[in-house]
Protein backbone atom coordinates (compact mmCIF):
# COMPACT_ATOMS: atom_id res chain seq x y z
CA UNK A 1 0.00 0.00 0.00
CA UNK A 2 1.53 3.51 -1.29
CA UNK A 3 1.83 5.61 1.88
CA UNK A 4 2.04 9.68 1.52
CA UNK A 5 4.11 9.87 4.60
CA UNK A 6 7.46 7.65 4.01
CA UNK A 7 9.00 9.14 6.90
CA UNK A 8 6.31 7.18 9.24
CA UNK A 9 6.19 4.43 7.39
CA UNK A 10 8.06 1.75 8.85
CA UNK A 11 8.48 2.76 12.14
CA UNK A 12 6.89 0.90 15.18
CA UNK A 13 3.66 1.76 16.41
CA UNK A 14 2.12 -1.39 18.02
CA UNK A 15 4.26 -4.19 19.67
CA UNK A 16 3.11 -7.42 21.25
CA UNK A 17 5.37 -8.98 23.11
CA UNK A 18 5.30 -13.31 24.30
CA UNK A 19 1.22 -12.44 25.62
CA UNK A 20 -0.49 -15.15 26.96
CA UNK A 21 -4.13 -15.35 27.88
CA UNK A 22 -6.30 -17.58 29.85
CA UNK A 23 -9.43 -17.13 30.42
CA UNK A 24 -11.23 -19.06 32.73
CA UNK A 25 -7.78 -21.34 33.44
CA UNK A 26 -8.36 -21.54 29.73
CA UNK A 27 -5.89 -20.80 27.64
CA UNK A 28 -6.51 -18.34 24.71
CA UNK A 29 -3.51 -16.78 23.29
CA UNK A 30 -0.30 -18.69 23.80
CA UNK A 31 3.14 -16.60 23.41
CA UNK A 32 1.65 -13.97 20.76
CA UNK A 33 4.11 -11.78 19.22
CA UNK A 34 3.71 -9.32 16.46
CA UNK A 35 4.49 -5.19 15.63
CA UNK A 36 2.27 -3.16 13.37
CA UNK A 37 3.85 0.12 11.68
CA UNK A 38 2.77 3.46 11.34
CA UNK A 39 0.02 3.26 8.13
CA UNK A 40 0.31 -0.28 7.50
CA UNK A 41 -2.94 -2.11 6.43
CA UNK A 42 -2.74 -5.82 8.68
CA UNK A 43 -5.11 -8.66 8.69
CA UNK A 44 -5.25 -10.81 11.83
CA UNK A 45 -6.93 -13.75 10.35
CA UNK A 46 -8.39 -17.12 12.08
CA UNK A 47 -11.47 -19.01 12.61
CA UNK A 48 -14.09 -18.20 14.61
CA UNK A 49 -13.21 -18.88 18.10
CA UNK A 50 -9.43 -18.78 17.48
CA UNK A 51 -8.93 -15.62 19.66
CA UNK A 52 -8.89 -12.48 17.58
CA UNK A 53 -11.76 -10.58 19.53
CA UNK A 54 -9.34 -11.34 22.69
CA UNK A 55 -6.40 -10.10 21.19
CA UNK A 56 -7.74 -6.78 20.10
CA UNK A 57 -9.17 -6.53 24.02
CA UNK A 58 -5.20 -7.12 25.09
CA UNK A 59 -4.43 -4.11 22.95
CA UNK A 60 -7.21 -1.87 23.92
CA UNK A 61 -6.10 -2.65 27.70
CA UNK A 62 -9.70 -4.35 28.63
CA UNK A 63 -8.24 -7.57 28.72
CA UNK A 64 -5.41 -8.05 30.96
CA UNK A 65 -2.95 -10.97 29.80
CA UNK A 66 -1.42 -13.52 31.92
CA UNK A 67 1.97 -12.29 31.23
CA UNK A 68 3.74 -10.20 28.21
CA UNK A 69 2.92 -6.69 27.01
CA UNK A 70 1.53 -4.51 24.74
CA UNK A 71 3.36 -1.02 23.77
CA UNK A 72 2.07 1.97 21.59
CA UNK A 73 5.16 4.35 20.49
CA UNK A 74 6.91 1.99 22.69
CA UNK A 75 5.52 2.82 25.94
CA UNK A 76 3.23 0.48 27.88
CA UNK A 77 -0.79 0.23 27.62
CA UNK A 78 -3.27 2.22 28.61
CA UNK A 79 -6.55 2.44 29.15
CA UNK A 80 -8.86 4.60 26.67
CA UNK A 81 -5.57 5.28 24.62
CA UNK A 82 -6.40 8.25 22.21
CA UNK A 83 -3.66 5.98 19.51
CA UNK A 84 -6.34 3.53 19.06
CA UNK A 85 -9.83 3.70 17.49
CA UNK A 86 -12.10 0.80 17.34
CA UNK A 87 -14.75 -0.85 15.77
CA UNK A 88 -16.39 -4.11 18.02
CA UNK A 89 -17.84 -7.18 16.05
CA UNK A 90 -20.96 -7.45 15.53
CA UNK A 91 -22.62 -4.25 16.53
CA UNK A 92 -26.02 -4.19 15.08
CA UNK A 93 -27.81 -0.73 16.27
CA UNK A 94 -31.64 -1.44 17.86
CA UNK A 95 -34.22 0.54 15.06
CA UNK A 96 -35.29 2.57 17.91
CA UNK A 97 -32.61 3.63 18.91
CA UNK A 98 -32.57 7.99 18.53
CA UNK A 99 -29.37 8.43 17.33
CA UNK A 100 -28.80 9.86 14.17
CA UNK A 101 -25.71 8.68 12.15
CA UNK A 102 -24.11 12.13 12.75
CA UNK A 103 -24.81 11.62 16.95
CA UNK A 104 -23.03 8.44 16.83
CA UNK A 105 -19.80 9.90 14.86
CA UNK A 106 -19.66 13.10 17.12
CA UNK A 107 -19.95 10.58 20.43
CA UNK A 108 -16.52 9.21 19.12
CA UNK A 109 -15.07 13.05 20.57
CA UNK A 110 -16.89 13.56 23.43
CA UNK A 111 -18.33 10.03 24.12
CA UNK A 112 -16.00 9.54 27.26
CA UNK A 113 -16.64 13.31 28.51
CA UNK A 114 -18.24 14.09 31.99
CA UNK A 115 -20.44 17.35 32.23
CA UNK A 116 -22.58 18.86 29.62
CA UNK A 117 -20.08 20.75 27.19
CA UNK A 118 -21.32 22.02 24.32
CA UNK A 119 -20.63 20.79 20.87
CA UNK A 120 -17.72 23.54 19.50
CA UNK A 121 -17.76 24.71 15.75
CA UNK A 122 -14.52 22.74 15.43
CA UNK A 123 -16.39 19.39 16.61
CA UNK A 124 -19.19 19.80 14.45
CA UNK A 125 -16.91 20.21 11.70
CA UNK A 126 -14.75 17.26 12.29
CA UNK A 127 -17.83 15.25 12.55
CA UNK A 128 -18.97 16.63 8.85
CA UNK A 129 -15.76 15.75 7.60
CA UNK A 130 -15.78 12.23 8.69
CA UNK A 131 -19.16 11.35 7.47
CA UNK A 132 -17.98 13.31 3.98
CA UNK A 133 -14.67 10.61 4.31
CA UNK A 134 -16.89 7.70 4.86
CA UNK A 135 -19.65 8.72 2.11
CA UNK A 136 -22.18 8.68 4.90
CA UNK A 137 -23.34 12.34 3.86
CA UNK A 138 -26.15 10.90 2.66
CA UNK A 139 -27.36 8.67 5.50
CA UNK A 140 -25.92 11.64 8.13
CA UNK A 141 -29.00 12.38 9.88
CA UNK A 142 -30.87 9.20 9.56
CA UNK A 143 -31.19 6.53 12.92
CA UNK A 144 -28.03 4.68 12.62
CA UNK A 145 -30.26 1.52 13.95
CA UNK A 146 -32.55 1.97 10.40
CA UNK A 147 -29.61 2.04 8.46
CA UNK A 148 -28.54 -0.85 6.52
CA UNK A 149 -25.27 -3.42 8.17
CA UNK A 150 -22.95 -1.83 5.27
CA UNK A 151 -24.18 1.78 6.36
CA UNK A 152 -23.87 1.36 10.10
CA UNK A 153 -20.22 -0.14 9.45
CA UNK A 154 -18.92 2.88 8.03
CA UNK A 155 -20.51 5.26 10.26
CA UNK A 156 -18.77 3.25 12.86
CA UNK A 157 -15.82 3.39 11.22
CA UNK A 158 -16.31 7.01 11.23
CA UNK A 159 -17.06 7.18 14.81
CA UNK A 160 -13.37 5.28 15.44
CA UNK A 161 -11.61 7.34 13.07
CA UNK A 162 -12.95 11.09 14.21
CA UNK A 163 -10.60 11.43 17.24
CA UNK A 164 -7.90 10.79 15.04
CA UNK A 165 -6.25 7.35 16.26
CA UNK A 166 -3.10 6.24 14.52
CA UNK A 167 -3.96 2.70 14.81
CA UNK A 168 -7.75 1.41 13.60
CA UNK A 169 -8.72 -2.22 15.49
CA UNK A 170 -12.11 -3.54 13.19
CA UNK A 171 -13.54 -6.58 14.63
CA UNK A 172 -14.94 -8.71 12.11
CA UNK A 173 -16.17 -5.46 10.32
CA UNK A 174 -17.10 -7.71 6.95
CA UNK A 175 -19.16 -10.29 8.25
CA UNK A 176 -22.81 -10.84 7.55
CA UNK A 177 -22.02 -7.79 4.41
CA UNK A 178 -22.99 -9.04 1.19
CA UNK A 179 -20.22 -9.40 -1.25
CA UNK A 180 -20.78 -5.99 -2.72
CA UNK A 181 -20.76 -4.15 0.86
CA UNK A 182 -17.44 -6.38 1.86
CA UNK A 183 -16.01 -4.66 -1.33
CA UNK A 184 -17.42 -1.16 -0.90
CA UNK A 185 -16.10 -1.17 2.62
CA UNK A 186 -12.39 -2.17 2.09
CA UNK A 187 -12.33 -0.01 -0.93
CA UNK A 188 -13.26 2.95 1.36
CA UNK A 189 -10.51 1.69 4.60
CA UNK A 190 -7.72 1.02 1.99
CA UNK A 191 -8.55 5.23 0.51
CA UNK A 192 -9.26 6.85 4.85
CA UNK A 193 -6.39 4.61 5.68
CA UNK A 194 -4.05 6.67 2.91
CA UNK A 195 -5.40 9.35 3.34
CA UNK A 196 -5.28 9.68 7.23
CA UNK A 197 -2.28 7.60 7.79
CA UNK A 198 -3.78 5.05 10.03
CA UNK A 199 -2.98 1.95 10.13
CA UNK A 200 -5.43 -0.55 9.89
CA UNK A 201 -5.54 -3.65 12.14
CA UNK A 202 -8.87 -6.21 11.03
CA UNK A 203 -9.80 -9.14 11.88
CA UNK A 204 -11.50 -11.51 9.37
CA UNK A 205 -12.11 -15.04 9.11
CA UNK A 206 -11.93 -14.75 5.47
CA UNK A 207 -8.57 -13.55 3.79
CA UNK A 208 -9.19 -13.73 -0.13
CA UNK A 209 -11.23 -10.19 0.28
CA UNK A 210 -8.27 -8.57 2.27
CA UNK A 211 -5.48 -10.10 -0.69
CA UNK A 212 -5.00 -7.02 -2.43
CA UNK A 213 -4.99 -4.45 0.27
CA UNK A 214 -2.96 -6.54 3.00
CA UNK A 215 0.24 -5.15 3.81
CA UNK A 216 0.88 -7.46 6.57
CA UNK A 217 -1.41 -10.78 7.92
CA UNK A 218 -1.37 -12.37 11.68
CA UNK A 219 -2.34 -15.55 11.30
CA UNK A 220 -4.27 -16.77 14.65
CA UNK A 221 -4.84 -20.62 15.46
CA UNK A 222 -4.60 -22.94 18.41
CA UNK A 223 -3.69 -19.81 20.66
CA UNK A 224 -0.45 -19.07 18.77
CA UNK A 225 0.34 -16.59 15.61
CA UNK A 226 2.42 -16.55 12.62
CA UNK A 227 2.65 -12.98 11.10
CA UNK A 228 4.42 -11.51 8.31
CA UNK A 229 3.53 -10.68 4.56
CA UNK A 230 1.25 -13.00 3.01
CA UNK A 231 3.81 -14.44 0.98
CA UNK A 232 5.91 -15.39 4.23
CA UNK A 233 3.04 -16.46 6.31
CA UNK A 234 0.28 -18.16 3.32
CA UNK A 235 2.40 -21.13 2.99
CA UNK A 236 2.03 -24.83 3.45
CA UNK A 237 4.95 -24.94 6.04
CA UNK A 238 4.23 -21.88 8.01
CA UNK A 239 0.71 -23.03 8.51
CA UNK A 240 0.96 -26.76 9.48
CA UNK A 241 3.26 -26.18 12.20
CA UNK A 242 0.85 -23.46 13.25
CA UNK A 243 -2.27 -26.06 13.30
CA UNK A 244 0.03 -28.91 14.69
CA UNK A 245 -1.06 -30.59 11.37
CA UNK A 246 -0.45 -30.58 7.43
CA UNK A 247 -2.38 -28.12 5.17
CA UNK A 248 -1.92 -27.37 1.72
CA UNK A 249 -2.35 -23.33 0.50
CA UNK A 250 -3.49 -23.49 -2.62
CA UNK A 251 -3.86 -20.20 -5.09
CA UNK A 252 -6.81 -20.56 -7.84
CA UNK A 253 -7.67 -17.61 -10.01
CA UNK A 254 -5.75 -15.06 -7.54
CA UNK A 255 -7.72 -16.78 -4.43
CA UNK A 256 -6.11 -18.66 -1.46
CA UNK A 257 -7.63 -21.34 -0.32
CA UNK A 258 -6.08 -22.98 2.69
CA UNK A 259 -7.01 -27.25 2.68
CA UNK A 260 -6.47 -29.32 5.55
CA UNK A 261 -4.13 -32.37 4.02
CA UNK A 262 -5.42 -35.92 2.74
CA UNK A 263 -3.78 -37.41 5.94
CA UNK A 264 -5.42 -34.78 8.39
CA UNK A 265 -8.15 -35.76 10.60
CA UNK A 266 -11.45 -35.07 7.93
CA UNK A 267 -13.39 -34.58 10.94
CA UNK A 268 -11.84 -31.54 12.60
CA UNK A 269 -11.01 -29.72 9.35
CA UNK A 270 -13.92 -27.49 8.74
CA UNK A 271 -13.95 -25.74 12.32
CA UNK A 272 -9.83 -25.24 11.92
CA UNK A 273 -9.83 -23.63 8.63
CA UNK A 274 -10.82 -20.88 8.31
CA UNK A 275 -10.08 -20.59 4.15
CA UNK A 276 -12.00 -23.76 3.22
CA UNK A 277 -14.18 -23.25 0.45
CA UNK A 278 -16.79 -25.69 0.26
CA UNK A 279 -18.27 -25.99 -3.12
CA UNK B 1 -59.73 24.56 33.06
CA UNK B 2 -62.72 26.13 34.78
CA UNK B 3 -65.68 25.16 32.30
CA UNK B 4 -64.08 21.68 32.36
CA UNK B 5 -63.62 21.06 35.90
CA UNK B 6 -65.16 22.21 38.89
CA UNK B 7 -64.47 25.51 40.37
CA UNK B 8 -62.12 25.82 42.97
CA UNK B 9 -59.66 22.58 41.95
CA UNK B 10 -56.24 25.34 41.64
CA UNK B 11 -57.95 27.22 45.28
CA UNK B 12 -57.35 23.75 46.94
CA UNK B 13 -53.70 23.40 48.69
CA UNK B 14 -53.46 19.98 48.70
CA UNK B 15 -54.46 19.80 45.23
CA UNK B 16 -51.56 22.81 44.11
CA UNK B 17 -49.13 20.31 46.24
CA UNK B 18 -50.22 17.22 44.63
CA UNK B 19 -49.64 19.45 40.92
CA UNK B 20 -46.25 20.76 42.10
CA UNK B 21 -44.97 17.48 43.22
CA UNK B 22 -46.14 15.37 40.41
CA UNK B 23 -44.90 17.53 38.08
CA UNK B 24 -41.12 17.80 39.63
CA UNK B 25 -41.12 14.26 39.67
CA UNK B 26 -42.57 13.75 36.39
CA UNK B 27 -39.62 15.67 34.83
CA UNK B 28 -37.11 13.32 36.56
CA UNK B 29 -38.85 9.96 35.59
CA UNK B 30 -38.97 10.96 31.74
CA UNK B 31 -35.47 12.15 31.75
CA UNK B 32 -34.34 8.96 33.84
CA UNK B 33 -36.93 6.35 31.89
CA UNK B 34 -35.16 7.45 28.92
CA UNK B 35 -31.72 6.28 29.81
CA UNK B 36 -33.84 2.98 31.59
CA UNK B 37 -35.46 2.21 28.33
CA UNK B 38 -32.38 2.57 25.94
CA UNK B 39 -30.23 0.52 28.57
CA UNK B 40 -32.81 -1.97 28.46
CA UNK B 41 -32.92 -1.86 32.06
CA UNK B 42 -36.95 -1.75 32.34
CA UNK B 43 -37.17 -4.83 34.35
CA UNK B 44 -34.03 -3.73 36.96
CA UNK B 45 -36.57 -0.64 37.49
CA UNK B 46 -39.58 -2.66 37.90
CA UNK B 47 -37.83 -4.59 41.00
CA UNK B 48 -36.55 -1.53 42.09
CA UNK B 49 -40.34 -0.49 42.77
CA UNK B 50 -41.05 -3.38 44.34
CA UNK B 51 -38.36 -2.77 46.86
CA UNK B 52 -39.42 0.96 47.51
CA UNK B 53 -42.78 -0.46 48.00
CA UNK B 54 -41.17 -2.70 51.00
CA UNK B 55 -38.85 0.56 52.24
CA UNK B 56 -42.23 2.39 52.10
CA UNK B 57 -44.10 -0.23 54.03
CA UNK B 58 -41.13 -0.62 56.49
CA UNK B 59 -41.38 3.51 56.97
CA UNK B 60 -44.88 3.09 57.64
CA UNK B 61 -44.47 0.39 60.54
CA UNK B 62 -41.31 2.53 61.90
CA UNK B 63 -43.61 5.76 61.61
CA UNK B 64 -41.11 7.51 59.42
CA UNK B 65 -41.99 9.45 56.24
CA UNK B 66 -43.25 7.27 53.39
CA UNK B 67 -40.68 9.18 51.09
CA UNK B 68 -37.75 7.85 53.18
CA UNK B 69 -38.78 4.83 52.69
CA UNK B 70 -39.34 4.51 49.18
CA UNK B 71 -35.96 6.00 48.29
CA UNK B 72 -33.75 4.00 50.84
CA UNK B 73 -35.50 1.02 49.95
CA UNK B 74 -34.43 1.52 46.39
CA UNK B 75 -31.11 2.74 47.03
CA UNK B 76 -30.64 -0.49 49.69
CA UNK B 77 -31.60 -2.40 46.44
CA UNK B 78 -29.90 -1.01 43.86
CA UNK B 79 -26.73 -1.68 45.96
CA UNK B 80 -27.63 -5.05 46.59
CA UNK B 81 -28.80 -5.98 42.84
CA UNK B 82 -25.30 -4.85 42.15
CA UNK B 83 -23.39 -7.11 44.82
CA UNK B 84 -25.16 -9.66 43.58
CA UNK B 85 -24.24 -9.02 39.85
CA UNK B 86 -26.60 -6.79 37.70
CA UNK B 87 -23.58 -5.44 36.08
CA UNK B 88 -23.05 -8.71 34.39
CA UNK B 89 -25.61 -9.13 31.02
CA UNK B 90 -25.21 -13.09 31.62
CA UNK B 91 -26.70 -13.62 35.01
CA UNK B 92 -29.01 -10.13 35.03
CA UNK B 93 -32.15 -10.95 35.07
CA UNK B 94 -31.04 -13.36 38.37
CA UNK B 95 -30.10 -10.56 40.45
CA UNK B 96 -32.75 -8.30 39.91
CA UNK B 97 -35.69 -11.45 39.91
CA UNK B 98 -33.89 -12.48 44.03
CA UNK B 99 -34.00 -8.87 44.87
CA UNK B 100 -37.42 -8.62 43.84
CA UNK B 101 -38.39 -11.43 45.04
CA UNK B 102 -36.68 -11.09 48.60
CA UNK B 103 -38.90 -7.12 48.91
CA UNK B 104 -41.70 -8.62 47.69
CA UNK B 105 -41.67 -10.77 50.54
CA UNK B 106 -41.06 -8.36 52.98
CA UNK B 107 -43.16 -5.87 51.80
CA UNK B 108 -45.40 -8.32 52.24
CA UNK B 109 -44.62 -8.96 55.75
CA UNK B 110 -44.25 -5.18 56.45
CA UNK B 111 -47.97 -4.24 55.22
CA UNK B 112 -49.59 -7.46 57.33
CA UNK B 113 -48.18 -6.33 60.45
CA UNK B 114 -49.29 -2.48 59.62
CA UNK B 115 -52.48 -3.73 59.10
CA UNK B 116 -52.61 -5.65 61.90
CA UNK B 117 -51.26 -3.96 64.04
CA UNK B 118 -52.45 0.13 63.44
CA UNK B 119 -55.65 1.15 63.30
CA UNK B 120 -54.78 3.75 60.43
CA UNK B 121 -56.83 2.22 57.77
CA UNK B 122 -55.33 2.55 53.87
CA UNK B 123 -51.95 1.83 54.18
CA UNK B 124 -51.40 -0.87 51.91
CA UNK B 125 -53.28 0.90 49.30
CA UNK B 126 -51.30 4.33 49.87
CA UNK B 127 -48.19 1.83 49.20
CA UNK B 128 -48.98 0.18 46.63
CA UNK B 129 -51.26 2.58 44.55
CA UNK B 130 -49.79 6.62 45.80
CA UNK B 131 -51.54 8.70 47.77
CA UNK B 132 -50.75 12.18 46.02
CA UNK B 133 -53.14 14.09 47.85
CA UNK B 134 -51.93 13.45 50.99
CA UNK B 135 -48.49 14.57 50.51
CA UNK B 136 -48.04 17.51 52.90
CA UNK B 137 -46.16 20.68 51.10
CA UNK B 138 -43.64 20.10 53.76
CA UNK B 139 -42.30 17.28 51.59
CA UNK B 140 -41.53 19.42 48.73
CA UNK B 141 -38.25 20.87 49.64
CA UNK B 142 -37.43 17.29 49.82
CA UNK B 143 -38.83 15.55 46.71
CA UNK B 144 -37.47 18.94 44.40
CA UNK B 145 -33.61 18.65 46.27
CA UNK B 146 -33.59 14.86 45.64
CA UNK B 147 -34.89 15.30 41.88
CA UNK B 148 -32.44 18.68 41.48
CA UNK B 149 -29.33 15.59 42.54
CA UNK B 150 -30.62 13.23 40.06
CA UNK B 151 -30.88 15.52 37.16
CA UNK B 152 -27.87 16.82 37.67
CA UNK B 153 -26.14 13.81 38.30
CA UNK B 154 -27.71 12.73 35.01
CA UNK B 155 -25.88 16.01 33.51
CA UNK B 156 -22.72 15.07 34.62
CA UNK B 157 -22.77 11.24 33.58
CA UNK B 158 -25.09 11.27 29.87
CA UNK B 159 -22.50 11.57 28.25
CA UNK B 160 -20.51 8.41 28.66
CA UNK B 161 -24.12 6.83 29.88
CA UNK B 162 -25.60 7.60 26.49
CA UNK B 163 -22.64 5.87 24.82
CA UNK B 164 -22.72 2.98 26.49
CA UNK B 165 -26.39 2.12 26.43
CA UNK B 166 -25.47 2.59 22.30
CA UNK B 167 -22.87 -0.52 22.98
CA UNK B 168 -20.55 -1.50 25.81
CA UNK B 169 -17.89 -2.18 23.58
CA UNK B 170 -17.78 1.24 22.31
CA UNK B 171 -17.93 2.68 25.24
CA UNK B 172 -15.36 0.88 27.08
CA UNK B 173 -12.82 0.58 24.27
CA UNK B 174 -13.40 4.74 24.52
CA UNK B 175 -12.07 4.59 28.72
CA UNK B 176 -15.66 5.01 30.07
CA UNK B 177 -15.91 3.10 33.68
CA UNK B 178 -18.66 1.02 32.71
CA UNK B 179 -19.19 -0.52 36.07
CA UNK B 180 -18.93 2.68 38.15
CA UNK B 181 -21.56 4.18 35.97
CA UNK B 182 -23.73 1.29 35.96
CA UNK B 183 -23.76 1.47 39.47
CA UNK B 184 -24.38 5.37 39.35
CA UNK B 185 -27.56 5.02 37.47
CA UNK B 186 -29.17 2.01 39.44
CA UNK B 187 -29.03 4.58 42.46
CA UNK B 188 -30.28 7.13 40.24
CA UNK B 189 -33.05 4.95 39.05
CA UNK B 190 -33.98 4.02 42.83
CA UNK B 191 -34.32 7.85 43.49
CA UNK B 192 -36.12 8.44 40.72
CA UNK B 193 -38.90 5.00 41.14
CA UNK B 194 -38.89 5.98 44.97
CA UNK B 195 -39.97 9.61 44.11
CA UNK B 196 -42.31 8.75 41.48
CA UNK B 197 -43.81 5.92 44.41
CA UNK B 198 -44.80 8.72 46.23
CA UNK B 199 -47.46 9.53 43.81
CA UNK B 200 -48.80 6.78 41.88
CA UNK B 201 -47.65 4.49 44.10
CA UNK B 202 -44.75 1.96 44.36
CA UNK B 203 -46.41 -0.85 42.12
CA UNK B 204 -47.22 1.67 39.51
CA UNK B 205 -44.09 3.45 39.55
CA UNK B 206 -42.66 1.76 35.97
CA UNK B 207 -45.77 2.87 34.41
CA UNK B 208 -44.52 6.61 34.97
CA UNK B 209 -40.88 5.31 34.39
CA UNK B 210 -41.21 3.42 31.62
CA UNK B 211 -44.23 4.69 29.41
CA UNK B 212 -43.57 8.19 28.71
CA UNK B 213 -39.97 7.64 27.57
CA UNK B 214 -41.71 4.45 25.46
CA UNK B 215 -43.57 6.51 23.37
CA UNK B 216 -40.94 9.18 23.20
CA UNK B 217 -38.92 6.67 21.53
CA UNK B 218 -41.34 5.57 18.72
CA UNK B 219 -41.59 9.59 17.85
CA UNK B 220 -38.29 11.08 17.72
CA UNK B 221 -35.18 10.95 15.87
CA UNK B 222 -32.86 12.60 18.02
CA UNK B 223 -31.80 11.61 21.89
CA UNK B 224 -32.49 15.62 22.87
CA UNK B 225 -36.03 15.11 21.39
CA UNK B 226 -36.91 12.21 23.29
CA UNK B 227 -35.94 13.72 26.80
CA UNK B 228 -37.89 16.90 25.85
CA UNK B 229 -40.92 14.55 24.38
CA UNK B 230 -40.70 12.09 27.64
CA UNK B 231 -40.67 15.11 29.88
CA UNK B 232 -43.73 16.58 28.34
CA UNK B 233 -45.62 13.01 28.24
CA UNK B 234 -44.98 12.56 31.76
CA UNK B 235 -45.84 15.57 33.24
CA UNK B 236 -48.88 15.72 30.65
CA UNK B 237 -50.20 11.93 32.68
CA UNK B 238 -49.42 13.25 35.87
CA UNK B 239 -51.32 16.71 35.66
CA UNK B 240 -54.27 15.19 33.71
CA UNK B 241 -54.39 12.11 35.93
CA UNK B 242 -54.37 14.31 39.25
CA UNK B 243 -56.88 16.67 37.95
CA UNK B 244 -59.35 13.85 36.81
CA UNK B 245 -58.91 12.36 39.34
CA UNK B 246 -59.97 15.38 41.86
CA UNK B 247 -62.92 15.94 39.52
CA UNK B 248 -64.18 12.17 39.64
CA UNK B 249 -65.93 13.38 43.16
CA UNK B 250 -68.11 15.37 41.73
CA UNK B 251 -68.83 12.57 38.35
CA UNK B 252 -71.18 10.34 40.58
CA UNK B 253 -74.09 11.10 43.09
CA UNK B 254 -72.12 9.09 45.33
CA UNK B 255 -68.82 11.60 45.80
CA UNK B 256 -66.15 8.64 45.85
CA UNK B 257 -63.34 10.10 43.85
CA UNK B 258 -61.39 7.58 41.98
CA UNK B 259 -57.33 6.62 42.53
CA UNK B 260 -55.06 9.27 41.04
CA UNK B 261 -52.63 6.19 39.67
CA UNK B 262 -55.44 5.03 37.86
CA UNK B 263 -56.00 8.27 35.63
CA UNK B 264 -51.85 8.74 35.17
CA UNK B 265 -51.55 5.03 33.74
CA UNK B 266 -54.96 5.63 31.46
CA UNK B 267 -52.69 8.56 30.20
CA UNK B 268 -49.78 7.01 29.89
CA UNK B 269 -51.55 4.24 27.98
CA UNK B 270 -53.69 6.41 25.74
CA UNK B 271 -50.09 8.12 24.96
CA UNK B 272 -48.41 5.00 24.05
CA UNK B 273 -51.25 3.95 21.88
CA UNK B 274 -51.78 6.79 20.19
CA UNK B 275 -47.38 7.13 19.92
CA UNK B 276 -47.83 3.48 17.95
CA UNK B 277 -50.41 4.71 15.58
CA UNK B 278 -48.15 7.30 14.55
CA UNK B 279 -45.53 5.22 14.15
CA UNK B 280 -47.57 2.87 12.03
CA UNK B 281 -48.77 5.08 10.06
CA UNK B 282 -45.28 6.91 8.92
CA UNK B 283 -43.74 3.38 8.41
CA UNK B 284 -46.25 2.77 6.00
CA UNK B 285 -45.83 5.59 4.36
CA UNK B 286 -41.94 5.76 3.84
CA UNK B 287 -40.81 2.17 3.01
CA UNK B 288 -37.95 1.39 4.80
CA UNK B 289 -35.18 1.28 1.89
CA UNK B 290 -34.08 -2.55 1.07
CA UNK B 291 -31.23 -3.31 3.92
CA UNK B 292 -28.20 -4.84 2.55
CA UNK B 293 -28.11 -9.05 3.71
CA UNK B 294 -27.22 -9.45 7.27
CA UNK B 295 -27.57 -12.73 7.75
CA UNK B 296 -25.70 -15.53 5.50
CA UNK B 297 -22.26 -15.08 4.69
CA UNK B 298 -22.06 -16.61 1.09
CA UNK B 299 -17.86 -17.74 1.50
CA UNK B 300 -17.45 -18.10 5.29
CA UNK B 301 -19.18 -19.97 8.00
CA UNK B 302 -19.67 -18.69 11.47
N1 LIG C 1 -15.41 -13.67 28.47
C1 LIG C 1 -15.12 -14.93 28.11
N2 LIG C 1 -15.40 -15.95 28.95
C2 LIG C 1 -15.12 -17.22 28.61
N3 LIG C 1 -14.55 -17.58 27.45
C3 LIG C 1 -14.25 -16.62 26.58
C4 LIG C 1 -14.52 -15.25 26.85
N4 LIG C 1 -14.11 -14.51 25.80
C5 LIG C 1 -13.63 -15.39 24.92
N5 LIG C 1 -13.70 -16.65 25.38
C6 LIG C 1 -13.23 -17.85 24.68
O1 LIG C 1 -12.01 -17.53 24.08
C7 LIG C 1 -11.91 -18.10 22.81
C8 LIG C 1 -11.56 -17.05 21.80
O2 LIG C 1 -12.67 -16.20 21.66
P1 LIG C 1 -12.64 -14.94 20.74
O3 LIG C 1 -11.48 -14.11 21.09
O4 LIG C 1 -13.98 -14.30 20.85
O5 LIG C 1 -12.44 -15.57 19.28
P2 LIG C 1 -12.75 -14.96 17.86
O6 LIG C 1 -12.94 -13.50 18.03
O7 LIG C 1 -11.56 -15.29 17.04
O8 LIG C 1 -13.98 -15.65 17.34
C9 LIG C 1 -13.21 -18.80 22.52
O9 LIG C 1 -13.04 -20.17 22.72
C10 LIG C 1 -14.15 -18.22 23.55
O10 LIG C 1 -15.07 -19.19 23.93
MG1 LIG D 1 -14.54 -12.42 17.56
Amino acid sequence: MALAHMDVAGSELLRVEKVDVSIDGREILNDVNFRIDHGEFTGLIGANGSGKTTLFRVILGLQTPQRGEVTVHGEPLQRSNRSLGYVPQKVLFDPDMPIRARDLVALGIDGNRYGLTRRTRANHLAVDEMLFAVDAQEFADRKVGGLSGGEQQRVLIAHALVSRPELLLLDEPLANLDPGSVAEIIALLHKVATQQHVAIFLSAHEMNPLLPVMDRVVYVANGRVASGTTDEVVRPDVLSALYGHHVDVLRVHGRVLVVAGQDSDESSSVADHPELVVE
Amino acid sequence: MNWLFEPGLFANQSVRTALLVGAVVAVVSGVVGIFTVLRGQSFAGHALTDVAMAGGAGAFLAGVAPLVGFVGGGVVGAGAMDVIGVQRVKGRDIATGVVLGAATGLAALFLYLSATQSAATGTTQLILFGSIFTVQSSTLPAVVALSAVVLATLAIIGRPLLLSSLNLELASARGVRLRAIGFVFMVILAVSVGLSAIIIGSILSTALLIGPPASALKLVTRFGAGVVLAVVLGVLATLLGIVLAYDSYYWTSSHRALPVSFFVVVVVVVEFTLASLVQRRRRSKAPVPARAAVHGDPIGWH
